[in-house]
C-alpha cells in the first residue's frame, strides 16, 4: 500500500492455529484506505481464515491484528444469511443492529436497495429471491452501514455469470464511493477485473503481495505462477 | 356395554352437556395458562442456553433434557409440599385450586419448551452467527432476533408443551384434588369416571382429548407449511 494512505488494517506476524494445525501463519499485512485488495489462492490456502481474522471474527493465536472499530466494518459472506423477512426489513435490521435511528434507517435502506438494483424487490421476502439477488441484498445490508472497509468472502462463488457481473458492479460502485474492499476469490479473471492489489496465499502463508498490474504482468512467486497456469499446487 | 357407553358418550357430546363442557373449558384454561407461563420462562431460557458459551452449558442441557422426563406425580408431590398449609408457600392458599394446577403444569412443561427452543435456536444461530457477530449484535438482541425469526418452528414447541399439559393427570390430581365443578379437568375426570364405572362421560372426554391432540398437530403442521411457503 502507498505510505500516504490511512491504515485501516494491520496484521503483524499473525497466525491462527486450531488443534495444532496452522491455518494461516506469520502474516504481516497493511491495508490502506481506498484500496481494493483481492486475496487469491487455492481452496484451503487460508483465504477465508485470513479474512475472518482481519474482520475480527477470530483472534490470532500468535501475533497481532489492529483494525478500525467493528462499527466501521462490514462483511459479506459466501452464502448470504438473510432473515425470514422482506428485503427492506433485512437492510433495516442491519442498521438497527448498529443503533441507527429509525428515520435514518428508512432513508439509508431505500438508498442501499436502489444502489444494488433491488428497489423493485424491496417488499419481497428475502428467501424467495434468486441467489444473485440474495447476494446483492446482503451487499445492500453492508452498503447501508456505510462501512470504511468491506470484507467479502468469495461473494460470487456459487453464482451464475450474470449474477457475478451484477455483484461485481455493486462492489465497484461501493469502492468508487470510497469504501476499502478486501475480498477473497479463487477466480483469477475476477481478481483481474476488480483488484488494485493482489495478496496470494499458499498453504497459509502470503507468498505474493503486489499491485494487480505487476502480478498479472508476471511478477509472481513460483506457487502463484503454478496457480496462474492452472496447475495443481 | 362398550357399545352402550360409546352411544351415550356421543349423546353427551351431541347434547353439548353442561358438565362436560365445564370440564373441557377448565382444562383448556389451565393448560393454556401453563403453556403461556412456560413459554415466557422456557423460550428465553432455551435460547440463552443455545447461545451461551458458559461452562455450565453442557450441565444445563443435560439438566433440561433430564427434566423433560420427570414423573408428573413427583412434580405434583413437590408442588403439594410447597403449597400445603405448612409449606413455604402455604400462605398463598393455592392448594386445591386451578392456580396450583397451573403451577404444576408450568413446572412440568417448561423444560420441554426450553429444550425444544434450544434446539430450534441452536440451528437458526448456526446460520446467522457470523453475520450477527459481524454486526456486533448483543446476546440478548441475538436471542430476540432468533426467537422472532424461528417463530413458526417455535409454535411446534408450544403445541408440544400444551399437548403434554392437557394430557397430564398425576400432578393435577395431587395439587388440584379433582373437585367437581372447581378443579376437575378432562384427565382427572376420565380417571375418576372410569374407576366409578361411568364409561360414557370418560369416553366422551377421551374422544375430545384425542381430537384436540390431533387438531393441535394438524395446526402445527399447517403453520410450518405456510411459513415454509411464504418465508422460505
Amino acid at each position: 500500500m502507498a505510505d500516504d494512505m490511512a491504515t485501516l488494517l494491520t496484521l503483524q506476524n499473525a497466525s491462527v492455529t486450531i488443534q495444532g494445525k496452522a491455518l494461516v501463519e506469520a502474516i504481516s499485512l497493511r491495508v490502506g484506505s481506498g484500496e481494493f485488495v483481492c486475496m487469491l489462492g487455492a481452496n484451503g490456502a487460508g483465504k477465508s481464515t485470513l479474512l475472518r481474522l482481519a474482520h475480527g471474527l477470530i483472534a490470532p493465536t500468535h501475533g497481532a491484528c489492529a483494525r478500525v472499530p467493528i462499527a466501521e466494518q462490514a462483511m459479506l459472506f459466501q452464502r448470504p444469511a438473510l432473515l425470514k423477512r422482506s428485503a427492506e426489513e433485512n437492510v433495516r435490521f442491519s442498521l438497527a443492529a448498529r443503533d441507527v435511528p429509525y428515520a435514518e434507517q428508512v432513508a439509508r435502506t431505500d438508498e442501499a436497495l436502489a444502489a444494488c438494483g433491488l428497489s423493485a424487490l424491496a417488499t419481497r421476502y428475502a428467501r424467495s429471491l434468486s441467489g444473485g439477488e440474495q447476494q446483492r441484498l446482503a451487499l445492500a445490508c453492508a452498503w447501508a452501514l456505510r462501512p470504511r472497509v468491506l470484507f467479502a468472502d468469495e461473494p460470487t462463488a456459487s453464482l451464475d455469470l450474470n449474477a457475478v457481473h451484477a455483484v461485481e458492479a455493486v462492489l465497484r460502485a461501493l469502492h468508487a464511493q470510497g469504501t476499502t474492499i478486501v475480498m477473497t476469490t479463487h477466480s483469477l479473471a475476477q481478481a483481474k477485473r476488480l483488484a488494485q492489489r493482489i495478496v496470494f496465499l499458499h498453504q497459509g502463508r502470503v507468498t505474493d503481495d503486489a499491485s494487480a498490474a505487476l502480478f498479472f504482468a508476471g511478477e509472481r512467486s513460483p506457487s502463484a505462477s503454478h496457480f496462474f497456469e492452472g496447475e495443481r499446487l | 356395554m362398550i357399545f352402550n357407553a360409546l352411544r351415550d358418550a356421543l349423546g353427551l357430546i351431541a347434547a353439548a352437556d353442561g358438565a362436560l363442557f365445564q370440564i373441557i373449558w377448565l382444562s383448556l384454561k389451565v393448560s393454556a395458562s401453563a403453556t403461556l407461563l412456560a413459554a415466557l420462562i422456557g423460550m428465553p431460557l432455551g435460547a440463552w442456553v443455545a447461545l451461551t458459551t458458559s461452562r455450565l452449558r453442557t450441565i444445563l442441557i443435560v439438566f433440561l433434557n433430564a427434566c423433560m422426563g420427570l414423573p408428573p406425580v413427583v412434580i405434583g408431590l413437590l408442588i403439594y409440599l410447597l403449597l400445603s398449609r405448612s409449606g413455604p408457600l402455604g400462605a398463598l392458599g393455592w392448594l386445591f385450586t386451578p392456580k396450583a394446577m397451573i403451577v404444576a403444569q408450568t413446572v412440568l412443561i417448561t423444560p420441554i419448551i426450553a429444550a425444544l427452543t434450544r434446539q430450534v435456536i441452536e440451528d437458526a444461530h448456526a446460520e446467522y452467527k457470523d453475520w450477527f457477530a459481524s454486526l456486533g449484535l448483543s446476546v440478548w438482541a441475538t436471542v430476540r432476533t432468533l426467537l422472532v425469526d424461528a417463530r413458526f418452528s417455535l409454535v411446534t414447541a408450544l403445541l408440544a408443551g400444551f399437548g403434554r399439559a392437557v394430557a397430564e393427570v398425576g400432578a393435577v390430581m395431587i395439587v388440584g384434588g379433582n373437585i367437581n365443578g372447581f378443579t376437575r379437568v378432562m384427565t382427572t375426570a376420565i380417571s375418576l369416571e372410569t374407576s366409578k364405572g361411568d364409561l360414557a362421560l370418560a369416553l366422551a372426554l377421551g374422544f375430545i382429548l384425542v381430537s384436540m391432540v390431533f387438531a393441535l398437530n394438524a395446526v402445527a403442521h399447517a403453520i410450518k407449511r405456510y411459513a415454509a411457503r411464504r418465508y422460505g
